[in-house]
């Protein structure tokens, strides 16, 4: 089944639950308290794994419930549960080192979102699919990626870097829910793998703690130039 | 043997290494293991070579696929494990970490293992997942002697190339919606399958999926401007790691965008795909020319002389036809040879003088007479200078690219060529001719003051012998072009073109 054959009222709760999710990623963009941040990215996990159960009931794919709560185990529970403790360990609550304060930022990921919107609508043009779910699932794909880039690019602190790669990654999902949800299998396989990424990244940061007790923040990083 | 069989030895020795390693848990048997896998990998790999003349063949599944191409692949693959096995022996006794070398083999050859796994896997996502975990597995590598330098190099590494292939990923997610219009919602994403419904899929959406792909591999490849992680974690990493990250790693996701190409060729995209691999690669020339010229640290000499290598394949496959096809592989596979050599001998100097600095290292051919002049000689293979291997093949990318619709690529590349010829030779000119300055101690940075002390007695035979076994090689390829080659280069070119067979 193609995005566009979904029932209208499936489709609007699809548009929804996209939509909710890109306000989520505004919201951690716009907040200061790691806290916040991580609350708002399990929020969004949460509501990907809803989705994946919602497009699994409509468009008969069985296969996407246990995706759904695999999302919601591994996304929604066990990562924000590791990156809290960490959290906690490290005394760090706050993000200190943003390059662009949270207001600019805000309005730079509208214009990002702007730019998303052109290049789908431009797709869905092209495809004969205005005004559908697929173009605006596109679009939302699209934003989360760049919002995610945004905040990588602006935060310095290393548990942010994290939450921004996470941030890349639950864009790709949310969009290959709507527009490929026959595609089961790769994304089981990418959620597990996420997860290795993330202990890697942990396994990184951690070595780095020891080493070198009391920094956490990327922006320290600056010996290897040139 | 069956290509079955030795697909299953190749992908078994380099676990049964990690597995060995793990279990005995001490440093000399684990040099044993993963040594012994890298030999059988190596032969395997030799044996396996002419049957992927006779055509493609789909294993297990459909999930692994064994052509000329992927053979290639895990030719270049094999060779540099090899080396860097031999040469890791002598290196990284020197290091005394004996209580956690045995996790450093275990990691090796599981290195290996995902790089070689990556140019046979047949599906697009899993073949996704294969280049993202050979990551993984290499950041522990990077930063396994825990300097603050190594772990930073290891931090950027694994947030730049994971940020990056999520973009390949969502390629790859277009790809398959593009492709579900024309066969339904579930199907099995293979390169054979993406190519055949590649003329129909809906131009617009192919060429955005392939700029993304190719952006998201690049990264992975090193193409300037995606490379800002590859100097750090080539120069941090102990010198064994940077050959494999270097020589062998590289390549495995070119052979992707190398695929990726195909399809886009086939998808009828027009000629922007072909065109911005051809900019991406001169892009990487050009800035690969700026950092040689005025480098300071030797093993980051080395890496931006990789991101100019990665440039000049990229260009190859980006020109295409069975000309820039056949110069790309075999430039591919000089690479792996002849970089593999340079980190050795990068490796040797820094601990031979105790200092990363080019400027602290004088009087090369005093202080390591063999190693000295075999990297010297490497430097002017490196370079491009006749009558090496990469002479050859640089001469071949430059003649197709004269052929294609991209002459002005060519010309760059000759001058850029000439400038990194001139620069990177300068640069051993001094470490070679020039004496130390008297208040050396004096100029030399507090970097170098915290580094461990030279060692007298190095380099020993370990060393040695493996930068030899990569020269040999590479001066036969300048010499003389096989018949096999060309007959597996052709191949390539077949399953490579509009309509092939893979």
């Amino acid at each position: 089944m193609i995005a566009t054959q979904f029932p209208p009222l499936a489709a609007s709760l699809f548009s929804l639950m996209a939509i909710g999710s890109l306000l989520l990623a505004f919201v951690m963009l716009g907040s200061r308290w790691l806290k916040d941040y991580l609350l708002a990215f399990a929020a969004q996990s949460w509501l990907i794994a809803l989705l994946s159960a919602a497009v699994g009931y409509y468009g008969n794919f069985p296969e996407l419930y246990f995706i759904a709560a695999l999302t919601a185990l591994f996304r929604g529970v066990v990562l924000p549960w590791l990156i809290l403790r960490i959290i906690a360990r490290l005394k760090v609550d706050r993000e200190l080192h943003e390059r662009l304060s949270p207001s600019s930022s805000l309005v730079i990921g509208a214009a990002l979102v702007l730019f998303a919107f052109v290049v789908s609508s431009h797709l869905g043009r092209t495809l004969h699919l205005e005004g559908s779910v697929a173009v605006l699932a596109l679009t939302v794909m699209l934003s989360m990626k760049l919002i995610g880039f945004l905040m990588l690019a602006v935060r310095g602190e290393a548990l942010s870097q994290i939450l921004g790669i996470l941030v890349l990654e639950n864009g790709i999902f949310l969009g290959s829910q709507i527009l490929v949800p026959g595609m089961p299998l790769l994304l089981e396989l990418v959620i597990l793998f996420d997860l290795l990424v993330i202990v890697a990244c942990f396994g990184v940061l951690v070595r780095y703690l020891v080493t070198h007790a009391g920094v956490t923040h990327a922006r320290a990083l600056r010996r290897l130039v040139g | 043997m069956s290509s079955e069989s030795l697909i299953a030895v190749i992908l078994l020795a380099p676990l049964a290494a990690v597995l060995l390693c793990l279990l005995v848990q001490r440093p000399r048997p684990a040099e044993f293991f993963n040594l012994a896998a890298a030999v059988v990998v190596f032969l395997a790999v030799l044996a396996l070579l002419p049957h992927s003349l006779s055509g493609p063949q789909r294993l297990a599944d459909d999930y692994l696929i064994v052509d000329a191409l992927s053979t290639w692949g895990l030719l270049c693959v094999a060779s540099v494990y090899l080396l860097s096995s031999i040469y890791a022996i002598g290196y990284m006794r020197r290091l005394s970490e004996d209580a956690r070398l045995h996790r450093f083999y275990a990691l090796f050859a599981g290195f290996a293992l995902t790089t070689l796994s990556g140019p046979l896997m047949n599906n697009v996502g899993v073949y996704w997942i294969a280049i993202e975990l050979t990551t993984l597995v290499s950041t522990f590598l990077v930063c396994f002697e825990l300097g603050a330098e190594s772990i930073e190099a290891a931090w950027k590494y694994l947030v730049i190339v994971s940020a990056g292939i999520s973009l390949a990923l969502l390629g790859t997610v277009l790809y398959y919606w593009a492709g579900s219009f024309a066969l339904g919602p579930s199907y099995s994403l293979t390169w054979a399958a993406l190519r055949e419904v590649a003329p129909r899929l809906d131009p617009a959406i192919a060429t955005t999926a392939f700029l993304l792909v190719t952006i998201g591999f690049g990264t992975k490849v090193g193409l300037a401007p995606m490379h800002t992680w590859l100097p750090d974690a080539h120069s941090e990493g102990p010198a064994p790691v940077s050959a494999m990250l270097s020589g062998a790693l590289l390549n495995t996701a070119m052979i992707g965008i190398a695929r990726f190409l195909q399809v886009s060729d086939a998808a009828g995209s027009g000629a922007l795909p072909r065109a911005a691999v051809v900019a991406l690669g001169a892009f990487s020339l050009f800035v690969a020319a700026l950092f040689i010229v005025r480098q300071t640290g030797i093993k980051r000499l080395m890496a931006y002389s990789s991101v100019e290598h990665m440039g000049v394949l990229a260009l190859g496959f980006g020109f295409g036809g069975p000309l820039g096809i056949a110069g790309a592989l075999y430039h591919m596979l000089n690479h792996s040879l002849n970089k593999s050599l340079m980190f050795f001998g990068a490796g040797n100097a820094m601990r031979a003088y105790g200092s990363k600095r080019i400027g602290a290292i004088r009087g090369l051919p005093t202080r390591m007479p063999v190693s000295g002049w075999l990297w010297l000689a490497g430097a002017v293979a490196i370079t491009g200078a006749p009558p090496f291997g990469l002479f050859r093949s640089e001469l071949t990318v430059l003649r197709a690219g004269l052929r294609s619709d991209h002459a002005w690529a060519v010309y760059l590349m000759l001058v850029l060529l000439i400038v990194i010829f001139v620069g990177f030779l300068a640069h051993f000119r001094a470490m070679y001719f020039e004496r130390a300055p008297a208040a050396a101690e004096e100029l030399q940075s507090e970097e170098d003051i915290e580094r461990a002390q030279p060692l007298r007695d190095f380099p020993d035979a370990w060393c040695v012998v493996p930068m030899a076994l990569a020269l040999i090689p590479l001066l036969a390829l300048g010499l003389w072009w096989p018949d096999f080659f060309a007959r597996c280069f052709a191949a390539v070119a077949a399953n490579l073109s509009v309509g092939g067979r893979s």
